[in-house]
């Protein structure tokens, strides 16, 4: 009996503090992660629920407002665009791209980055001086420049998009993890795993690494709503997916020339990325907060 | 100090060869073959034959690289096929748009985000302090194109009071100009709001305050030239922000700037007008950069070089 109460108490006690540490999490955090995860839902089943056709033409519905019913009865709850075509499906279908994108981009980059900034921080020496000028040249290089020279050179598709938006970032995470790791080499446990004749390889994944993961995580977490906005705006300037695909970018980019009549077709998609992406920051703030407590001022 | 310049110069060299050196490597990896683009599928075997030897495009790559960053250091980046003439000078003519653009958009961000930052020092935790940090988050989050767009929707076509785009007037570099600033003006906003508040707290203040100084006095006064050395070292990045952040909105307003040309090269595949932009607006953030490290110098003499 002794025994269960000393295996429960530990328990309790975590459910105290992660209770404790959901209690911290301000309100507007709570607010983010809502609209966050009704974005991802939407992006995952919103196309399956109410698909949308690039290429369909229903002009008898055309420039519908928002809440209009079309003449077979449904309401277009954001309207309907120059093609008669559902705004709402259409923006469902351009969160998949948007999601997608930023996912992948994120994913992509951040794992270069951690790979040469571990490698660079850890080692230091040539490999950090070369992988630092390297950065340092593509910072000084304005990302928007070199996104837009990239995805024009390359064509437009969404690997390609991912691919761009991925050379443009992998810098950002580099510096996370090369700051970390630098940090984290010259610590007593990382000796005494030397002393006791682990390997680089090793020292670097299961002691260096583990101090790398929380900054990345607030990194990427920004990253992602710029990756989105990015996204939008190269395919604002048609540079991003092809024509037959939807995106919110591209979307606007249409609606401007329907500004006096039909001012829902580049608003609509204008709200959702402006909504989602400060749900995003709102959050990448929760984490620095929770992360380092000293940027609570 | 001379020492010091030596060494950034030499930096920012370095960083605008690296620049070049990327530009080039991305654009000879074009797939497809550039000359065909420059003349179009249907030219004769002859024709893409002379265009070939025109732009040194049979030579080997290292080579044409060599004649790349001569023709760089005497101020030759090809002809722009489309536009005819020096890629250069059609590409400078463009610049002094969107400097006047970028300028107006760096004036209307001080004028108007350093009095409010200042007025949320005064009184922090107040209804503006809270209004102003949602709103350079929201300002963060806003796509730029779009925002531009409402403000063409709303001051051009409804209110009628400025031109959506250029038609010769001075105001209408307004409209551009704030859509480019406004993402900005909450940003500085908050930066001289922590600024502020941070100095305010320090003796020289409390000091001053003991001495019955009016609380303005103090603000602008004191406070203000303390708050001055991050302010500037941000101005010079936001000019370069502004340059940068341009290409988009010149699109929006069909700005006659740098931006809009190259995104106009960039579909037609005009590359040595693309090259010339991005140069010219590298260059033009990398000289600010360096402006910024040397005025940082000139107004804080309390620094030495060896802080660098």
């Amino acid at each position: 009996m002794s025994s269960t109460a000393a295996a429960d108490r530990p328990a309790a006690a975590r459910t105290r503090s992660a209770l404790g540490a959901a209690r911290r999490v301000p309100v507007r955090v709570w607010i983010g992660g809502g609209v966050l995860a009704l974005f991802v839902l939407a992006a995952v089943v919103g196309p399956v629920l109410h698909p949308y056709d690039p290429v369909a033409t229903d002009l008898p519905n055309r420039l519908l407002a928002p809440g209009e019913r079309t003449e077979a009865g449904a309401v277009a709850w954001l309207g309907t665009d120059q093609m008669g075509r559902d705004l709402l499906a259409n923006l469902l279908a351009g969160s998949r791209i948007s999601l997608l994108v930023a996912c992948a981009t994120v994913l992509v980059g951040g794992a270069v980055g951690l790979v040469v900034g571990l490698v660079s921080g850890y080692f230091g020496g040539w490999p950090d001086t070369i992988a630092s000028r390297v950065g340092d040249i593509q910072l000084a290089f304005p990302s928007i420049l070199l996104a837009i020279l990239l995805a024009g050179v390359l064509g437009p598709s969404v690997t390609n998009i991912v691919v761009t938006l991925a050379i443009t970032r992998w810098v950002v995470f580099a510096r996370v993890a090369r700051a970390s790791a630098m940090a984290t080499r010259r610590l007593d446990f990382v000796d005494s795993a030397r002393v006791l004749g682990a390997g680089h390889i090793r020292i670097m994944v299961r002691h260096v690494l583990p101090s790398c993961w929380q900054p990345l995580l607030v990194a990427a977490t920004v990253q992602v709503g710029l990756v989105m906005v990015a996204e939008a705006s190269l395919s604002f300037l048609g540079l991003g997916v092809p024509v037959d695909t939807s995106s919110w970018g591209a979307t606007v980019s249409v609606g401007r020339d329907y500004l006096g009549s039909a001012w829902w077709i580049s608003t609509m998609p204008a709200v959702a990325l402006a909504l989602v992406v400060t749900a995003v920051g709102v959050i990448g703030d929760g984490f620095r907060d929770v992360s380092d407590p000293r940027s609570r001022i | 100090m001379g020492a010091f310049l030596a060494k950034r110069l030499a930096q920012a060299v370095v960083v605008a060869f690296g620049a070049l050196t990327l530009v080039f490597v991305i654009v000879r990896a074009v797939p497809g073959d550039p000359a065909k683009l420059i003349v179009g599928p249907d030219a004769s075997a002859g024709q893409l034959e002379s265009v070939r030897s025109d732009f040194g495009l049979d030579d080997p790559l290292w080579r044409q690289y060599v004649d790349h960053l001569g023709g760089i250091v005497r101020g030759d980046l090809g002809d722009s096929w489309r536009l005819g003439g020096s890629a250069l000078t059609n590409t400078l003519e463009r610049f002094p748009a969107t400097l006047t653009l970028a300028l107006a958009a760096l004036v209307l961000t001080v004028a108007i985000g350093i009095p409010l930052g200042m007025l949320c020092a005064r009184r922090p935790g107040k209804v503006l302090d809270l209004v102003v940090s949602t709103g350079s988050l929201a300002g963060q989050a806003i796509p730029s194109f779009w925002l531009g767009i409402v403000l063409i929707l709303l001051f051009a076509r409804h209110l009628d009071w400025l031109p959506a785009t250029v038609d010769g007037s001075p105001a209408a570099v307004l409209l551009p100009a704030l859509t480019l600033s406004l993402p900005f003006i909450g940003w500085l906003a908050r930066l001289v709001r922590s600024s502020a508040l941070e100095e305010g707290a320090k003796d020289y203040a409390r000091t001053a305050r003991a001495k019955g100084v009016p609380e303005g006095t103090i603000q602008y006064v004191h406070v203000g030239r303390n708050i001055a050395i991050p302010v500037v070292t941000v101005l010079g990045l936001l000019m370069g922000n502004f340059i940068a952040n341009a290409v988009i909105i010149e699109v929006v307003f069909s700005w006659p700037g740098i931006g809009s040309l190259m995104v106009d090269a960039i579909t037609n595949r005009d590359y040595a007008v693309v090259e010339a932009a991005i140069l010219t607006i590298t260059l033009s953030y990398i000289v600010l950069n360096l402006f910024v490290d040397v005025v940082y110098f000139v107004i804080d003499p309390r620094l030495t070089p060896e802080d660098a």
